[in-house]
């Protein structure tokens, strides 16, 4: 499996799937996608980028222990939730911000996008802790 | 009852405390050496601001406040968060804090350079605060939940010392017990509430008759009473309290004078309007505490520690309240009121003494301290203070306690006097363990010990002192203390206003029976060697008692567990599928059988060629995955179902679902595949002929099983509303298109928030185990990954073992 071939283009590859998901995480509130597609394709290419390059390198590159990062993950919608507090809403009220940017295209900013984040990095970091330990041991046999 | 305004300063009494203890390991390591001192402001600053109220309640008002806690349309039961004081609150409140102060000077002064210092000092003052909650809680879920804190911070406290293991199991002891009578509590308090339809205690006090006349009426005394009883701790449920002995002195010291073991008796004294003068009160009460306190008094002659020596005595003061309680009697409440602030005061000067002999001679065994007199002086005279209080000598606030209590004494009544008999024997002996305690180590030759003994800091004995002066002066001016103090606490509990007769008189009969306590005491004291070693004899023959009693229940705990954990958690991974399985099928057709429900099979589809084809790749790869040679290629043909669903949900207009099983199924078959090398499993699937069969059939029925129920539901009419109400409004007010996003993170984000929370727990656990099978966790998670070793031991565990079997 592990060919010149798919050693040479995994990165690109992974570059591109990542690139990917974070365009469908961005345009699930309207289109199909969304935080938990996004995190899925991203922990693809993770899992690919371990497959060919190794999981040291991969690990390398994250910086942050996947759990770590699904952590966060949950540390962000959860304070997505607590937005409410400064508006006196219920938790986990959506909350709307449209920013008019300089060159008149509208910005929408919202407590389900910062959630739909935090659910991608959830997902991301446990489906990649998971594939990275477990080709980490497929390695070192 | 509510004469007076919100006081917002009783919630900030409540909850001072507890910021405090927040602040205290800070305190603690810039203050080093003072921060006994610095701390010890707030419970002094609290005792004021209560002392402001004394006034008001000798009137006979009281003080409240009320914040709504918990609201909810749902179910009616008023949850807020109140206080009131009368002024029985207000006597425990002033005790608590009073005796708080000296405490959290003294503990800066014993535990000083300890390296937990400003944990314990935090602990303390959370304990503080949670006994304040409970004494001042109007309503009963404030009661409740203060009545736990208590529970939680004394475990803390006890088991502070936590690399001894005496300490821990003390601690896990005193959590266990107590815990469990909170419990019994907490039905009872909700039994309350059901029954008078009461939620504040300072207006279920108003109702007087609606408890007593209700026939849960002593399934309601019983609980509460389980509670009490096992706070306070009656016998059976005593042993805790010496056991708890494990703790810093200063602890024992705060524990046994005025808060935890006093919260019981707080409780029954807080219950008596409405609960007590019945059959059943008048009986369990005095037979429990009566027995308690012979209990306490004869075990305290037995131990040379004076630790234990003092513990057994609080036992014989609890039982004694109790007793005292149970009578139902103006005279015996009184009596019990002055007992307890007289036994509160003596009890925290005797720990704190004891605790300063302990700390400078470096041994508190009776037999080893001796002729200290001279070196610690202070200390001295604060036992003796305190001695004179715990004896009852005249004119000591001890002694108009006894002289209460020997009030009852009449002979139209045997039952009374039967208790007054019991509590003279009680008085007299525990009179023995004072003196001994106030002589023992201070008079006669000094005895080597281990530290060169010297005079404890100021800040160590200007607490035992004050309460020991306290305990003669109130005797001094009992008129006038009876009047401002005990008469608006005993109007509380006796619900009936209380004129106090307490002034200095002197009565035949009643110096006759304190006459006779003395004797009792004297004598027990003369003999005290002898008796101790008789004790001791009998204990080498009766061995077993609730405390071995415990350890069995423990122990038998921990067996039933570990036999429960075995029938359900043996190991055989397939035993567990098939557990699962044959469940499921079972959950899926009983249903379905039982309403008679099951589905007519739908007309032939008229589908078109395409999706014709579809289906016949999924089956297809289904079969591919039975014809299978090898596991991988087992797993990688059940990707081509799964590739075909996710088709099939595309054509269905379901792109979000399509979508997401593509993801699901490429990273399963990656996974799955990645396991199965990781777990080295055979390549082979080694089941025998008649498992194929068994398991075959299984993931038959649950297959059909599943089409049935799917079947089942499609036939009836869909209700639309929810996905109409979503379609209609997910772009006016939730701003997207995408309704399945919007359902996702917008309206059922919480249902969201907790999945993803368990997506991470569940990658937590799995990470674990993988770590397990490489022979224990060599690593953090965060830490920098070494490869492990390539020899590493390939250890079988049941699960491959079961999947290959």
């Amino acid at each position: 499996m592990n060919t010149v071939i798919f050693r040479t283009i995994a990165p690109f590859l992974a570059a591109l799937m990542i690139l990917f998901s974070v365009f469908v995480l961005l345009r699930g509130h309207n289109e199909p996608g969304g935080g938990f597609i996004g995190g899925l394709i991203a922990a693809s290419a993770i899992a690919i980028y371990g497959i060919a390059a190794g999981v040291n390198e991969v690990r390398k590159a994250l910086v942050f222990h996947p759990i770590a990062v699904a952590g966060l993950g949950v540390f962000l919608a959860t304070l997505a939730g607590f937005m409410s507090l400064f508006v006196d809403a219920p938790f986990l009220k959506g909350l709307w911000l449209f920013l008019e940017l300089s060159d008149g295209t509208e910005l929408a900013l919202s407590t389900p996008l910062l959630f739909d984040i935090g659910v991608y990095f959830v997902v991301v970091g446990a489906i990649s802790a998971i594939a990275l330990e477990l080709e980490e041991d497929e390695e070192t046999r | 009852m509510s004469d007076l305004p919100n006081h917002y300063a009783l919630l900030l009494i409540a909850l001072a405390p507890f910021i405090t203890a927040l602040l205290a390991p800070w305190v603690n390591r810039f203050a080093n050496g003072v921060s006994g001192w610095i701390l010890a402001t707030v419970p002094a600053a609290i005792f004021l601001v209560l002392a402001t109220y004394i006034g008001p309640i000798a009137d006979g008002g009281t003080v409240s406040f009320t914040m709504s806690w918990v609201e909810s349309q749902y179910f009616h039961f008023p949850i807020n968060l109140s206080f009131f004081v009368d002024g029985l609150s207000l006597i425990f409140a002033l005790l608590i804090s009073g005796i708080g102060t000296f405490i959290v000077t003294y503990s800066g002064g014993y535990l000083n350079g300890h390296r937990h210092q400003g944990r314990f000092l935090s602990f303390i003052l959370m304990f503080m605060g949670s006994m304040l909650g409970l004494v001042l809680a109007d309503n009963i879920i404030t009661l409740f939940v203060f009545w736990e804190l208590t529970s939680i911070t004394s475990f803390l406290l006890i088991g502070f010392n936590h690399n001894k293991e005496a300490s821990r199991r003390a601690a896990i002891q005193a959590l266990v017990v107590t815990g469990g009578g909170g419990l019994l509590l907490l039905f009872g308090l909700l039994m309350i509430f059901a029954v008078s339809g009461h939620s504040e205690l300072s207006t279920l006090m108003m109702d007087q008759n609606v408890l007593r006349d209700h026939p849960a009426y002593l399934l309601v005394l019983l609980l509460v009473l389980g509670g009490a009883f096992t706070k306070s701790a009656q016998v059976p449920f005593h042993f805790w309290l010496p056991n708890a002995m494990e703790a810093p002195t200063p602890v024992s010291a705060y524990l046994h004078s005025a808060t935890m073991v006093k919260a019981g008796v707080y409780l029954i004294a807080r219950m008596s309007p409405v609960l007590n003068d019945t059959i059943y009160w008048n009986t369990i009460l005095p037979i429990f505490g009566g027995i308690t306190l012979l209990t306490g008094a004869i075990m305290a002659l037995r131990q040379t520690d004076m630790k234990q020596m003092l513990a057994y005595t609080t036992l014989g003061s609890l039982g004694m309240l109790v007793m005292l309680l149970g009578l139902s009697e103006k005279v015996a409440i009184l009596a019990a009121l002055l007992f307890l602030v007289a036994h509160a005061f003596y009890k925290g000067a005797l720990f704190m003494v004891v605790g300063a002999i302990d700390h400078e001679s470096g041994t508190r065994d009776l037999t080893e301290v001796s002729g200290l007199r001279a070196k610690l002086p202070f200390t001295f005279i604060a036992a003796v203070l305190a001695a004179i209080s715990m004896a009852g000598f005249p004119i000591s606030l001890g002694y108009f306690a006894k002289e209460e209590i020997y009030l009852l004494f009449g002979p139209e009544n045997v039952w009374s006097m039967a208790l007054v008999l019991v509590a003279l024997i009680g008085n007299g002996l525990m009179m023995a363990v004072g003196l001994a305690i106030a002589i023992k180590p201070f008079f006669g030759k000094m005895l080597e010990t281990p530290k060169s003994p010297h005079e404890a800091p100021l800040s160590m004995y200007w607490g035992p002192i004050i309460l020991g002066v306290l305990g003669l002066a109130a005797g001094f001016y009992i008129t006038d203390v009876g009047q401002i103090f005990f008469a608006p606490a005993a109007t509380a509990v006796y619900a009936k206003l209380v004129e106090t007769h307490l002034k200095l008189h002197f009565d035949a009969l009643l110096i006759a029976l304190s006459v006779a306590t003395w004797v009792v005491g004297g004598l027990a004291f003369y003999k005290l060697e002898s008796i101790r070693s008789f004790l001791r004899r009998v204990a080498t023959v009766w061995r077993w008692g609730p405390d071995q009693g415990f350890d069995q229940f423990m122990f038998g705990l921990i067996r039933l567990a570990d036999r429960v954990t075995r029938l359900l958690h043996h190991g055989r991974l397939e035993l567990y599928l098939i557990l699962v399985f044959v469940c499921l099928a079972g959950a899926l057709f009983t249903p379905l059988i039982m309403q008679d429900a099951l589905p007519k099979l739908p007309a032939f589809p008229n589908l078109h060629f395409y999706e014709w084809s579809i289906i016949a790749i999924a089956a297809i790869g289904l079969i591919a995955v039975i014809a299978a040679k090898t596991r991988l290629v087992a797993i990688v043909s059940l990707g081509i179902q799964g590739f075909s669903v996710a088709v099939i949900f595309l054509l269905f207009g379901a792109p979000d679902l399509g979508f997401t099983q593509l993801m699901v199924e490429t990273l399963s078959v990656v996974i799955l595949a990645l396991v199965m090398t990781r777990l080295h499993l055979d390549q082979r699937d080694a089941r025998v002929l008649e498992e194929a069969v068994r398991d075959g059939a299984i993931a038959i029925v649950c297959g059909f099983g599943f089409v049935a129920v799917l079947l089942a539901v499609l036939s009836v009419e869909l209700d639309t509303s929810l996905s109409d109400l979503f379609v209609a409004t997910s772009v006016p007010i939730a701003h997207g298109r995408n309704i399945v996003n919007v359902i996702l993170v917008d309206y059922r984000a919480l249902d969201t928030l907790g999945e993803i929370t368990v997506v991470m727990t569940a990658g937590i656990a799995i990470l674990a185990l993988i770590g397990i099978r490489l022979g224990g966790p060599k690593r953090g998670i965060g830490a920098p990954k070494k490869a492990p070793k390539s020899g590493a031991p390939k250890r079988t565990t049941p699960r491959s073992k079961g999947a290959r079997a």
